[in-house]
């Protein structure tokens, strides 16, 4: 096995080898396309586009119109009741999420019986919303004597990783990445670390819930923010129409294990977490960010200990603004030399919007099944492109990836590559 | 071979006082900075004392721009983020840029600024479908909370890993935790870590009076602030923020860089209890500290002084009272353990850093830092808190701990320089 990245050698208390693989053994998904993993992977692999007018109370008459929103979301059947109360959509999300890839893991929901053993974290971009903006109304239009108990605990960012770690009894390294959309990766990447420290599991990921009014009020301010109200025309990056992105709640959780772990409850080793790399090139200058997502991916390929040319798939970031997409088709083809023109290159995103931290967790959770089903997923509402990528267009391709290779970068000027393996390659 | 990580740079913004010298000045006459408060009118609140900076950006050469349109807490970072990278004396050109990180933390970010801008576009409070046209098109600077790491990572040129942390009343320490693991691991040679907060507005200490966690002294508000002590009633709010240069051990010497200590250790756990509850045994904060003991490799009776989290609540003081007799034995009640929240209060994700800073002044003068206002002792509580004066001490190998939000426990070792054990 590849040792690069995983320095430390040694036993910890439970007699497991520092420095074992960090492996992918569940999936949660809470997602505008699909309520759990399986239907949003059907949901990617045929292309579905779910980008639609906002729903949401309070919104209309906003100069944002169209976002990827979560619908048919049933909280109350999925979060006992004391926790529904005391939490924000966003946690809501992570919280489902999470108790569907302990499910996948087979982990089950009873108290862990070593719980200093799993971990919890999670990134998030823009915290509780639609809670803190009840409570702030409560505040301000009737006084402070209004304001509830849980505003202390459901408006903050790290929400979902307490939420998330009480209601699982898992005791295990707690975190929480406050980030643009690359903290997604970050946040995974960080879980890996914690398991080749020493913690046997680590549930991470990242959920978001933007579209309360006065959130989307706040991100009005992005330049990058489209504003077009066709939902087919809203959100494509990489062509000469690419006018933005288009926002979107949900996210996905994963369980990142050890290996030995996991092979010894009996648990199949979906998929490796083998190398990642961050960079930062300041915010909204994409020119510049086409040198970090470079520095970032051979960052990342160097912890793999991975070719450019054993890369099979890449998940990109695809703004749809058009000098970061320039940047970034730039950026892969830095990286990744004459490779980065023959390499197949999805972003299934433009189906569903960007979830901020929450859309590069979708993306390897999609990188995952696009390996276990042999399917390139494509990128809907993208025909004409103006870089010279294999982009995956139209329909779903047919391939044997083995190494995914996902990209992200932020608003605030964060740029993270991340690579996933198939466990029957990489355990050599 | 992992690699060893020393402080090399320091800087700080602290009620009662800008910069390292104004802030140890504080620390070591055992003085408060806790007051009613003046940054809005409280009227209403239950709580209405804090312990308030007074910060001028300007004087402290923060750029006029800035001073002028950057949230309160931004301001407070970049002016300790520019101490500390000058006392560290690493010119930001000299580096290669992709190999400078920065990890900082913050607990509710810009939420001060989001709830002033909410009071404009809401009418008051009066409607849900706020009015966009009254916002300020900066506003998603608030809104994003990597605002923070991307600002002073702008500033001081580094292209490496940029992170923002939150959690809760450990960010401090966990970004200062995350940045050791980010030189230690190889992924930086230098990280510019620590956390800023500027909590004290109207919806942040309306959300703690609501589960009563902060003190309602408001008569004698420079006495308010009352750790460990039996009469001790909440905590205190706080604001600040304080930078740490964390560098590769070889790195530094390389260069030439003083050394104040090395890092020798950091966890976090969760209770898995409740998001602001405590239990009274401590295990989990106290499995934290054995575990920077084990990565140090250094027996717990080699503990010189234990800066503690210290809030004023009095399931807090029970608590780590506990976990440390847990971790440290019979070697808990020799070793003195201070709360400075007694004189600065609790600046939430901010002050996990603050305390690790004061550790590294305390280390450097060979001081512990009291506890002020520790005048009656609670039976449950019974280590040596150093009560109201500082106490010279020989200081080698220190504790700082937090302790909060979601439940988080977290603990840092910092080490004499060639302390830890490898």
């Amino acid at each position: 096995m590849s040792t690069k990245g995983m320095s430390s050698k040694g036993v910890n208390s439970r007699g497991r080898t520092r420095g074992s693989r960090a492996a992918i053994t569940g999936i949660g998904v809470i997602a505008p396309n699909g309520l759990r993993a399986d239907s949003y992977w059907k949901s990617v692999g045929e292309g579905l586009v779910v980008l639609d007018t906002i729903s949401r109370e309070g919104c209309d008459h906003l100069p944002l119109r169209v976002a990827g929103e979560v619908r048919g979301f049933d909280a109350a059947g999925l979060i006992e009741e004391r926790f529904l109360v005391q939490t924000d959509r966003f946690s809501h999300f992570a919280m489902a999420a999470a108790a569907l890839a302990l499910d996948d893991a087979g982990i089950g929901r009873g108290a862990p019986e070593e719980p200093f053993d799993i971990g919890v974290v999670t990134a998030a971009g823009s915290g509780g919303g639609e809670f803190g903006q009840r409570e702030l109304q409560k505040l301000w239009g009737q006084g402070p004597r209004y304001v509830g108990p849980y505003q202390s605990i459901a408006w903050f960012y790290a929400a979902s990783t307490g939420q998330i770690s009480i209601r699982g009894g898992f005791k295990g390294p707690c975190g929480v990445v406050a980030s643009d959309e690359a903290g997604g990766l970050d946040a995974v990447a960080h879980a890996a670390r914690a398991v080749r420290r020493g913690t046997g599991a680590v549930l991470v990921g990242g959920a978001e819930a933007p579209l309360a009014p006065y959130s989307m009020v706040c991100q009005l301010g992005y330049a990058e923010l489209s504003t077009v109200e066709d939902p087919s025309r809203a959100y494509r990056p990489f062509t000469e129409a690419a006018c933005g992105f288009v926002p979107a709640e949900g996210g996905a959780m994963l369980v990142v294990e050890d290996e030995h772990r996991a092979r010894d409850r009996g648990a199949p080793v979906r998929a490796v977490v083998a190398g990642h790399a961050a960079t930062f090139t300041g915010a909204s200058r994409w020119d510049r960010s086409r040198e970090g997502l470079a520095q970032a991916i051979r960052g990342a390929l160097d912890e793999a200990g991975c070719a450019p040319e054993e890369i099979d798939v890449v998940f990109a970031d695809a703004m749809g603004v058009p000098e970061a997409d320039r940047a970034e088709a730039g950026a892969i083809a830095d990286a990744l030399g004459a490779h980065g023109s023959r390499v197949p290159v999805t972003a299934p995103k433009t189906g569903i919007g960007r979830a901020y931290c929450g859309a590069p967790v979708l993306d390897i959770a999609a990188a995952v099944f696009a390996m276990e089903h042999r399917l390139i997923p494509p990128t809907p509402n993208v025909y004409d492109i103006c870089h010279d990528l294999d982009l995956v267009m139209s329909r779903a391709r047919p391939a044997e990836p083995r190494t995914a290779l996902v990209l992200s970068r932020g608003l605030m000027g964060s740029n993270a590559a991340l690579v996933v393996r198939r466990e029957d390659d990489s355990a050599r | 071979m992992t690699r060893r990580v020393a402080v090399t740079g320091i800087g700080v913004v602290a009620p009662g006082g800008t910069g390292t010298t104004a802030f140890w000045n504080l620390l070591s006459s055992g003085r408060t900075a806790t007051r009613g408060i003046t940054l809005f009118d409280p009227a209403g609140l239950r709580s209405r004392i804090a312990a308030e900076c007074d910060f001028d950006p300007l004087a402290h050469g923060l750029d006029p721009t800035l001073s002028q349109h950057a949230d309160r807490y931004i301001q407070f970072a970049m002016v300790a983020a520019d101490e500390a990278v000058r006392d560290s004396g690493f010119a930001t050109g000299a580096q290669d840029p992709w190999r400078v990180a920065v990890s900082l933390g913050s607990a509710v970010g810009g939420t001060t600024r989001l709830e002033h801008d909410y009071v404009q576009v809401s009418s008051g409070g009066q409607r849900w479908d706020v009015d966009h046209r009254a916002a300020d098109p900066e506003l998603h600077r608030a809104f994003c909370p990597s605002t923070l790491a991307a600002t002073v990572a702008e500033q001081f040129g580094a292209q490496g890993p940029v992170q923002t942390v939150s959690t809760g009343c450990t960010s401090g320490i966990d970004a200062v935790g995350y940045a050791f693991h980010t030189i230690e691991e190889g992924r930086a040679d230098i990280c510019i870590a620590g956390a800023s907060d500027s909590p004290i507005s109207p919806i942040t200490m309306a959300c703690f009076d609501a589960i009563k966690a902060t003190s309602d002294n408001n008569d004698d508000p420079e006495h308010a602030s009352k750790p460990f002590d039996a009469r001790r009633n909440g905590f205190v709010m706080g604001e600040g923020a304080a930078v740490l240069v964390l560098e590769d051990y070889e790195h530094a010497r390389a260069r030439g860089a003083h050394i104040y200590c090395e890092i020798g250790g950091y966890a976090t756990f969760g209770n898995a209890y409740h998001m602001t509850g405590l239990t009274c045994e401590g295990l989990e904060m106290a499995r934290a500290i054995d575990s920077t003991l084990d990565q140090a490799r250094l027996d717990p009776t080699l503990i010189d002084y234990v800066n503690a989290h210290g809030s004023g609540t009095k399931q807090n003081d029970r608590h780590e009272t506990a976990a440390v007799k847990r971790s440290l034995g019979a070697h808990a009640y020799d070793t003195p353990m201070s709360s400075i929240k007694s004189m600065v209060g609790h600046s939430l994700g901010a002050i996990g850093a603050i305390e690790v800073v004061a550790c590294v002044l305390a280390v450097k003068h060979q001081v512990v830092p009291p506890t002020a206002n520790y005048e009656t002792p609670d039976p449950e509580c019974d280590l040596d808190y150093v009560p109201r004066t500082a106490r010279e001490r020989r200081l080698r190998n220190v504790l700082s701990v937090g302790s909060g939000f979601g439940g988080f426990q977290s603990a840092v070792l910092l080490t004499g320089v060639g302390g830890r054990k490898r």
